[in-house]
């Protein structure tokens, strides 16, 4: 289908967006990678009266070290996150997770920023960013905002960016010794939106597993923290009992790649083997 | 009266000024402005790959990119590729191993194969398949295109 007519406004400076903000309102929306907004519009789902293309603003994209900090500019794009050594190294839970987001051509435009504020419940990014703790940064004409990610997600394709408010970069801390890391995503086709997926982060001293943050995506209506996963990895339960508690604690949406019973089912086995994989320091998903 | 922009940009390295409405996409700018009509559309929603197109050395939806934000940049399409025998070992293969049936997907699938054997890593065919799994194809059932892909990325980096 073909787009309802709008008014374009390439914004040069965070300034240009900001005025476009202040003369339209929430019918100015923002236009990052477009890989979920176009094809929105081009349904005719969204019609707004204006888009601001976020691309050609500088300073928005990037990846940058500063001490044990990772920064990642909101328009950095997905295939830069892929091939940098920089995530390889300090990120490398991005670095595999980030090959399972969408496919070559789509991921030659989609945005990290655009990824997190689209919200989608079965979208890696999100949940990579809430199991890594990351602190979103947002701009608007009042000044600068900062929010973890844990935070940041209220529900489907919902979050608690303002109207008014343009992410502007991703900040996460670099992986340091002790850090483990586990990717697993269940899809019927390398690139599809997960059916159901797990991603977690923890410190692992003395064959136990500290601080746990283990997340299920695809499944809930957006990524949160398992509470009962990081008591019961704390006090050493093995992975089979605690992929059992947290399975039945799990709320999941029927959807059309799943029941909620089935998607119960696959986090079951999924969070075991992430579990495992921590535990052995086995990466890769 | 309905609202144009200017847009300056090169398309298979020529330069090219025209007005466009703001809500037209780049493939449709392609084909119905430059009559390019090698990029094809089918979904206009970002899932079957047909309306690839490069822009600025990388393969992306021309559906989902509007034409307006082509401004300023390099754009090279299935004509341009093909013209410049960049793809001429590609072409041959996809010909020999009968990879396309109504070529449909076949620019799409070329250019996104095209940009894998730039990167020049060895792929095994699960690889190459992944590498293609956002293109669609109705026809042949992928796997003349695999091999296809193979045979040139094989020829090129010397592993199988
Ligand atoms: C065929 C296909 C398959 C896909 N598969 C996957 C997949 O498997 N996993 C996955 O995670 N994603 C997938 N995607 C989506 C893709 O990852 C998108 O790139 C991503 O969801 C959105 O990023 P974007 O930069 O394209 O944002 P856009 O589409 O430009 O914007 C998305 C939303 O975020 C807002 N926005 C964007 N940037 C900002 C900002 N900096 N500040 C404030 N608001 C902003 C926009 O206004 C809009 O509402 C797929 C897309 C397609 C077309
Ligand atoms: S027409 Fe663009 S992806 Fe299908
Ligand atoms: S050859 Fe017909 S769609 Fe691929």
């Amino acid at each position: 289908m073909k787009a309802a007519a709008f008014k374009y406004l390439r914004a040069e400076n965070l300034d240009n967006a900001f005025d476009a903000f202040a003369e339209y309102g929430d019918e100015a929306l923002i236009l990052a990678g477009g890989q979920s907004l176009m094809p929105t519009i081009n349904l005719r789902l969204a019609q707004p009266a204006v888009l601001v293309d976020i691309n050609h603003i500088s300073g928005l994209s990037g990846i940058e070290q500063s001490g044990e900090k990772i920064q990642i500019g909101a328009t950095t794009r997905h295939f830069e996150l892929a091939n940098s050594e920089l995530v390889a190294s300090k990120l490398p839970l991005i670095a595999s997770a980030i090959k399972h987001v969408a496919h070559r051509g789509v991921r030659n435009r989609g945005t990290f920023g655009g990824s997190l504020v689209h919200a989608d419940p079965a979208a890696e990014m999100p949940a990579c960013a809430v199991a890594l703790g990351a602190t979103l940064v947002l701009e608007s004409r009042a000044g600068e905002r900062r929010i973890s990610a844990s935070d940041f997600f209220l529900g489907v394709m919902s979050t608690d960016r303002r109207p008014d408010e343009i992410l502007t970069s991703i900040e996460l801390s670099a992986d340091g010794p002790g850090d483990v890391w586990a990717f697993r995503e269940l899809s019927r086709r390398h690139g599809d939106f997960a059916m159901v997926g797990v991603t977690a982060k923890a410190r692992r001293a003395s064959e136990r597993l500290e601080d746990l943050r283990l997340v299920v995506f695809g499944c809930e209506e957006c990524p949160q923290i398992s509470a009962v996963a990081a008591s019961l990895a704390a006090s050493g339960q093995e992975p089979v009992a605690i992929a059992q508690a947290v399975a039945e604690e799990l709320n999941p949406m029927t959807d059309l790649t799943g029941d909620a019973e089935t998607k119960r089912f696959q986090a079951r086995s999924l969070i075991e083997q992430s579990l495992g994989d921590l535990l052995e320091g086995r990466a890769d998903g | 009266m309905v609202e144009t922009v200017s847009i300056r940009l090169t398309v298979n390295g020529a330069e090219v000024s025209k007005e466009v409405e703001p809500r037209q996409h780049l493939t449709d700018f392609l084909r119905n402005e430059l009559g390019l009509t090698g990029s094809h559309i089918g979904c206009e929603h970002g899932v079957c790959g047909a309306c690839s197109v490069r822009v600025d050395g990388r393969v992306v939806r021309g559906c989902l990119m509007l034409a307006t934000q082509a401004d300023g940049a390099a754009v090279e399409t299935i004509e341009g590729i093909v013209e410049s025998s960049e793809a001429a070992d590609l072409a041959e293969a996809f010909i020999g191993r009968n990879a396309l049936q109504c070529g449909f997907c076949t620019p799409g699938m070329m250019l996104t194969a095209a940009e894998l054997l730039a990167e020049g890593k060895p792929l095994d065919r699960a690889g190459i398949r992944q590498e293609l799994s956002g293109n669609i194809c109705r026809c042949t059932g992928y796997q003349a295109i695999v091999d296809a892909v193979e045979s040139v990325l094989v020829k090129k980096t010397g592993e199988v």
